[in-house]
Order: structure tokens, then sequence, then C-alpha cells
């Protein structure tokens, strides 16, 4: 090139604000890490009143307020309400299998309360209907010197449970409508538990299958991979969350 | 014969992104929009249910979020990647017409910007900030159980939000390339022809040329790249 190049100035002179911002990121960031879980919930309050008002349904993309969807099996079970069974057996006079219409047939419970998760999230008041546990358990009548309930997921793995007196709590639902809908697949649908004073594990997806036990029942899925198995929000695997119900 | 020359500035060409910085930044165009869609499936429910294959989904997402920062360092380190570390100052730094041309949005007309607009400026800038944050609180969340509980929270409150802020600024910087196809293109051959340079990017073009516009750009550079 025969004319000489100019100097390159514009790499050596200016405000580095590139560099600032990328340091103010990762700053910001490892903040957020520490102190992200107190600030979720304040974020939450200062964002209500405009989620609340937001006409064009973008707000639910916000990470505020969310139910986080997981699985154990690497994939999102499904089963159609007209497939749909229930079967509640084990230490019981009258073994049952329920369909989806038989449930709604049944008299309903209304709850409307948070979903607290062990990982940290929380939904505040997700509006659910389904049928008393307890109410089933009469149902089927359950035999002399039955202790628990264990819960079976159609997801073939997930498992869980509660002793008698937990399952027999009004708060403790099994669930087929969430927010006015049948319960979606990806949260647990159709039919799934709702177990309002503890921690989401303890709300088996995908339901399929109750089985009533004599003395105590087998732990579930996560806490033979060491979560507690009484799982009460803000009493249980070094927690202090408000109490959900 | 007429004399009219067709002028020999209209039809030159300068070298905007060498082959490296063209091969780095399509790597990481292919990388981000593998993360963005496997997080869209895995975010938003309707998706979640509609695709299923959540742990395969899961895992092309994290590897693929590990892999992100590899285009970047393997252009940084070598020899082929003078191009990318001479622009890396370039967005780096900001002048004081980057200033002034911020905070007239772009509307004062006697800004003589260099290579690159503040707008880029910002954006480098944020994707280099979210490939490090991104990669730091996602392996806080694959592998949770060596760190507090705390943190897993934190962690995926800081992932969830930045996450929103890409979607946004991804699809501002898409955009905005096919607003200007001359960019736009030289993203994909290298060239840009001299008279955009002048018009955008007039203290580039003076670098580049060592001219102010009037006399001729000299066709020294092979868009071959390195």
């Amino acid at each position: 090139m025969a004319e000489a190049k100019a100097p390159d100035t514009s790499a050596t002179k200016g405000t580095p604000v590139g560099r600032r911002v990328f340091l103010g990121m990762v700053g910001l960031g490892a903040a957020g890490v520490v102190f992200g879980s107190k600030a979720q919930d304040w974020l939450e309050h200062v964002l209500a009143p405009i989620t609340a008002r937001d006409g064009t349904g973008l707000s639910t993309f916000l990470p505020v307020g969310r139910f986080r969807i997981y699985s154990v099996t690497g994939d999102l079970p499904s089963k159609s309400v007209a497939d749909y069974r229930l079967k509640v057996g084990g230490h019981v006079d009258q073994p049952l299998e329920l369909t989806f219409a038989d449930l709604q047939a049944m008299p309903p419970t209304n709850l409307d309360k948070d979903f607290q998760c062990v990982t940290g999230w929380r939904v505040h008041n997700v509006k659910w209907t389904g049928v008393r546990l307890g109410d089933l358990l009469t149902k089927a009548g359950m035999r002399p010197g039955a202790g628990g309930v264990e819960f079976h997921s159609f997801d073939g793995e997930y498992t869980e449970s509660l002793t008698l007196e937990q399952a027999l709590r009004p708060d403790v639902i099994v669930a087929y409508s969430m927010e006015g809908k049948t319960v979606s697949s990806e949260h647990g649908g159709p039919v799934r538990m709702y177990v309002a004073p503890m921690y989401g594990y303890k709300s088996c997806k995908w339901l399929d299958g109750i089985n009533v036990v004599a003395g105590r029942p087998q732990p579930g899925y996560w806490e033979e991979r060491g979560y507690d198995v009484d799982g009460w929000v803000g009493k249980s695997n070094g927690r202090d969350d408000n109490p959900t119900s | 014969m007429v004399a009219t020359t067709t002028q020999p500035a209209e039809r030159e060409r300068l070298l905007r992104f060498d082959g490296a910085e063209r091969a780095l930044h399509w790597a990481n165009a292919v990388l981000f929009l593998t993360v963005m869609s496997t997080a869209a499936i895995l975010y938003v429910g309707p998706l979640s249910a509609a695709v299923g294959r959540r742990e395969l989904i899961r895992q092309i997402h994290v590897w693929c979020g590990i892999a992100l920062p590899v285009p970047v360092l393997v252009t940084l380190a070598g020899r082929w990647g003078k191009g990318f570390r001479a622009d890396v100052s370039r967005l780096n730094r900001w002048t004081k017409d980057d200033t002034r041309w911020f905070r007239s949005l772009g509307r004062d007309p006697y800004v003589q910007l260099g290579k690159f607009h503040p707008g880029q400026k910002l954006n480098a800038s944020f994707i280099a900030g979210v490939i490090v944050v991104m990669l730091a609180t996602g392996s806080v969340m694959n592998w949770f159980h060596y760190f507090p509980v705390d943190w897993r929270t934190g962690a995926t409150f800081v992932h969830d939000w930045i996450a929103v802020i890409l979607f946004v600024v991804v699809v501002g910087h898409i955009g905005m390339a096919f607003a200007d196809p001359e960019a736009l293109g030289s993203m994909v051959r290298g060239w840009v022809d001299a008279r955009w340079a002048r018009d955008r990017a007039p203290r580039w073009y003076e670098e580049e040329t060592g001219s102010h516009g009037q006399a001729d750009i000299l066709a020294g550079h092979d868009d071959a790249g390195d």
C-alpha cells in the first residue's frame, strides 16, 4: 500500500466504557447470585402493579412469579383426560379406579395458596381445585392399621408419600384444575397432588396411583436423595420461607 | 468517447471483517441461537409441553452454553486474531463523539464515528458479559449441589433476567442488521463499499485510507482475510 496507514489511535484513545460495562455485569451477576433470593421477592412486589395491568401478555415471559418445570425422567409425560385413570388401593376395603369425570363428580375443594419450591422460587396465590385426599381415602375405606399413603406418578419414576395424619389435612388435595383450567402436562396434569403446607416436591405430578400402607410409608424420590421427608414450608430442608398454608 | 469516468472511489471496497472475525461471528450466532431456542423450550410452558424431550433439550442447552466462550478464546489466542483483537480495542474505547452520538440518540449531525457506533459497542460489551455471567450462573444451576441453596435461587434469578434482556438485544441486533444490508453483507463477505464507510464510519475511513474522503481509496485490502 503506497499510502502509509494513519496510526491506529482509536484503540488507545477514549474511555474504556466497554470494559466497565463488562466488569459491571460480572459484578452485578455475582451480587445477584448471592443476594438474588432476597431481591426476587422485592422485585415481584415492585412489578406486580405493572404486570397486573399488562394487556399484551408479554409480562408472562418475565421471570417473576413463574413456575419452573422439573421432571425426573427427562421428558414430560402426558395423558389425555379421556384416558386418565386414578387407582386407589393397598390397605383399603374397596380399591377404586376413578376417571377424570369421577373426580369432578366428587365434592370439590378450592385452594388459593402459594406454591413454594425447595429450590427457592415461589408462585403467589395459585388457584387449585380438586378432591380432598381424605375424601378419597374415606371412599376407599381404610383398613385398621393404615399409617401412610404413597403416591405413584405415571412418569414411571417419581414417588412421594405422606403420613396418614398429613394425608387427612383439609389442605391436601388431588388437584385436577389449576387457575381455572385442567392441570396442563408441564404442571403435572391432568391430575396431580397439591400438598399446600409443604414444599413442591411433596406434590406428586402426573399422579396415577395412591397406595395406602400399614405403618410408615416409603420415603419419596427426592427424600431418598436427601430432602426432608416432612417437607413443611419454612420448617425443613434448612430453609426459612414463610408458611404457605 | 465521453470523458466522464465512473469515480473510482465509488466502487472501492474496504475490508471490515477478516475471515477469522466472520467465522467467530457466525460460530457465536449459531451457538447463541441454539442456547436461546432451547432456553425458550425449557422456559415457556406450552413450548415445553409441545416439544417434550426435556432432558435432551437441557443437555443441548448446557453443552452449547459451555461451548460459548470457545470461539472467542480461540480467535483471541492466535496469530489469526489480529483483526479481532484490534476490533476488541475499538469496541472497548468510547470517544467524545461516541458519547455525543449516544446522548443525542444518533441525531447529532456533527458526530464523526469510528468503525463501530456506540450501539454496536454496547452490544459487544453486553454479549461479552452475557457469556461470562451466563456460564457462571448456569454452572451453579447445573451443579447446584456444590453450592449453598440460596446461590441456586440467586443464580436462577440472574440467569433468567439476563436471558430476557438478551432476547430483546438479539432481536434488536438482527433487526438492525436487516435494516442495513451493507453492514450485514460485510459480515458475510468481509468488505464494505467505501462510500458506506465514508458516511457511516468516517473516522475509520480516515484510518484506513489516510484521506478525508476526497482522495481515492487504494484497493489495498484483500477480502480473503488473513
